[in-house]
């Protein structure tokens, strides 16, 4: 077995922790929100919208916390990437994923000290966490004050179309969140990218 | 004879006749020569007696004359003291059995104010007129008015005596706590406030009328979110019904009418974006069981 990597800082595992944990709650609620129902609610309404903005808050200062860590510790070299044979590099590591990881082949892009992440994972990091959640946030954060809305735009109503882009941005990030956690179980065995995420050691 | 007043608003033949009124009654002060002392004397107007020309003659009863309503004693001025006992006209008065009217269901109105807190707890003397200023009604429920210039206009009416205790203390000696303090458990009181007419909560949902007048204590008023805040939402048979009847004929699908009006969470549903996030979704999932299953048959 090759030699063990600390990959996971304690700053990162506690971040990643509380963002989990906040993200399925604020997924929880939000499709409570949404969905809400007079016949079945999975929380009652008034207890969603609560939790979904306690949560919305303490995600948005755990976010910030993040950016402003993963420049000072250095972090951020794992999302650096070039557009050269980029796309080349997308393929190999989606046909690993479609095909060889099937045939028995090792991953074209194994994790070492300087390499966290494979190409796919570092297209879908860059995305979810510097498009997706300031996104998230800045929609979030307007809805929570919507006096700070444009009431019109074209024609339409401000609120409502910020509240579309939370939501459709809010559903992205679960779909991120399904497939993350599943890619996860790709770990030989299949708990070792959980514990790793546990322990730092990779 | 019709006539324009400098920002073309039209008006009746009762300007003229009116104007002598309004000389007093639509300023703060007024001046008049006292027959005594021969001096010319500045006065305060009583503010409850003093009404906007400009909302008068955009209000519904604009072509009439003071005096159609008002006893014609008071084109004399002094003005006599026991004309302020007066009987005054109530809306059914004029309204009541026209054929004209029919459709605004006058009668229906007063049936269901009768049923309400107002008449239950101050009895007659709660007329049309503690809530409806007659010098200046407008009717708001024509299609000309955008939702949040009907919800703004209704709920001056009810916040006239709710958020002014000089007024709310004409019925009651109680004082009013504050309108947030009352709606705590509101999230963002404000946005609650400027969005949504009182009456949708205060009031039985249950009638035809474009406006219920039946309003309830508070004890049942709505405080469930869900009963706004679904795709069964109360404000599609109240606040948004005209929009709604017209809208479902012209566009076919639920909670569409307002769509370019307000966002409503729970209610505003767009069936296009849910289509395609239970595809984006049903496609994850079926990609992940198949990829179970590849690895599973390695």
């Amino acid at each position: 077995m090759a030699e063990k990597l600390y990959l996971y800082p304690l700053w990162l595992r506690v971040w990643h922790g509380i963002n989990a944990l906040l993200i399925i709650a604020l997924i929880v609620t939000g499709i409570s929100l949404q969905y809400s129902n007079t016949q079945f609610m999975i929380i009652p309404f008034d207890l969603s919208v609560s939790y979904h903005n306690i949560s919305g808050i303490i995600v948005s200062v755990n976010y910030l916390l993040f950016f402003i860590a993963n420049f000072i510790s250095g972090n951020i070299r794992f999302y650096r990437i070039s557009l050269k044979g980029l796309f080349q590099q997308l393929i190999r590591q989606s046909m690993y994923y479609l095909s060889g990881m099937f045939k028995g082949e090792s991953s074209p892009y194994p994790v070492t000290a300087d390499r966290k992440f494979n190409p796919l994972q570092k297209v879908a990091y860059i995305v979810v966490m510097y498009v997706f959640m300031p996104l998230v946030i800045i929609s979030g954060i307007a809805l929570l004050f919507p006096e700070t809305i444009v009431p019109r735009v074209f024609g339409f109503s401000g609120i409502h179309l910020t509240a579309l882009l939370h939501s459709a941005v809010g559903f992205g990030i679960s779909l991120f969140l399904i497939i993350h956690v599943y890619i996860s179980t790709t770990g030989k065995p299949i708990s070792r990218n959980f514990k790793s995420i546990m322990t730092g050691w990779h | 004879m019709l006539m324009a007043t400098e920002d073309n608003a039209i008006v009746s033949d009762g300007f003229e006749a009116n104007k002598q009124c309004f000389d007093c009654h639509g300023q703060r002060f007024y001046s008049f020569e006292n027959q005594n002392t021969g001096l010319i004397e500045r006065k305060a107007m009583n503010p409850n007696y003093v009404y906007s020309q400009d909302a008068y003659y955009r209000g519904v009863h604009k072509n009439f004359a003071c005096t159609d309503c008002h006893s014609p004693e008071y084109e004399t001025w002094p003005h006599q003291a026991e004309l302020r006992l007066e009987p005054m006209y109530t809306c059914l008065d004029c309204h009541g059995g026209d054929p004209t009217y029919e459709h605004l269901h006058f009668e229906l109105l007063e049936e269901e104010f009768l049923k309400s807190v107002h008449a239950e707890r101050i009895g007659d003397a709660f007329t049309c007129w503690k809530c409806h200023d007659p010098h200046s009604y407008k009717r708001m429920t024509t299609g000309e008015f955008r939702i949040s210039e009907i919800v703004s206009y209704h709920n001056s009416t009810c916040m006239n005596c709710h958020s002014n205790n000089d007024h709310y203390q004409l019925f009651s000696d109680d004082i009013k706590p504050g309108l947030e303090k009352i709606h705590h458990f509101l999230p963002n009181f404000k946005l609650h406030f400027s969005a949504v007419r009182c009456i949708e909560c205060h009031t039985s949902s249950a009638d035809t009328l474009w406006v219920n007048h039946n309003i309830l204590p508070k004890e049942n008023a709505v405080k469930n979110c869900i009963e706004c805040h679904s795709t069964s939402t109360i404000l599609m048979a109240s606040l948004y019904k005209y929009q709604n009847i017209e809208g479902r004929k012209e566009r076919g699908f639920l909670n569409a009418v307002i769509l370019n009006e307000a966002y409503v969470i729970g209610a505003n549903r767009n069936e296009y974006l849910n289509l395609i996030s239970i595809i984006l979704f049903g496609l994850t999932l079926a990609g992940i069981i198949i990829h179970t299953i590849f690895r599973l048959m390695k």
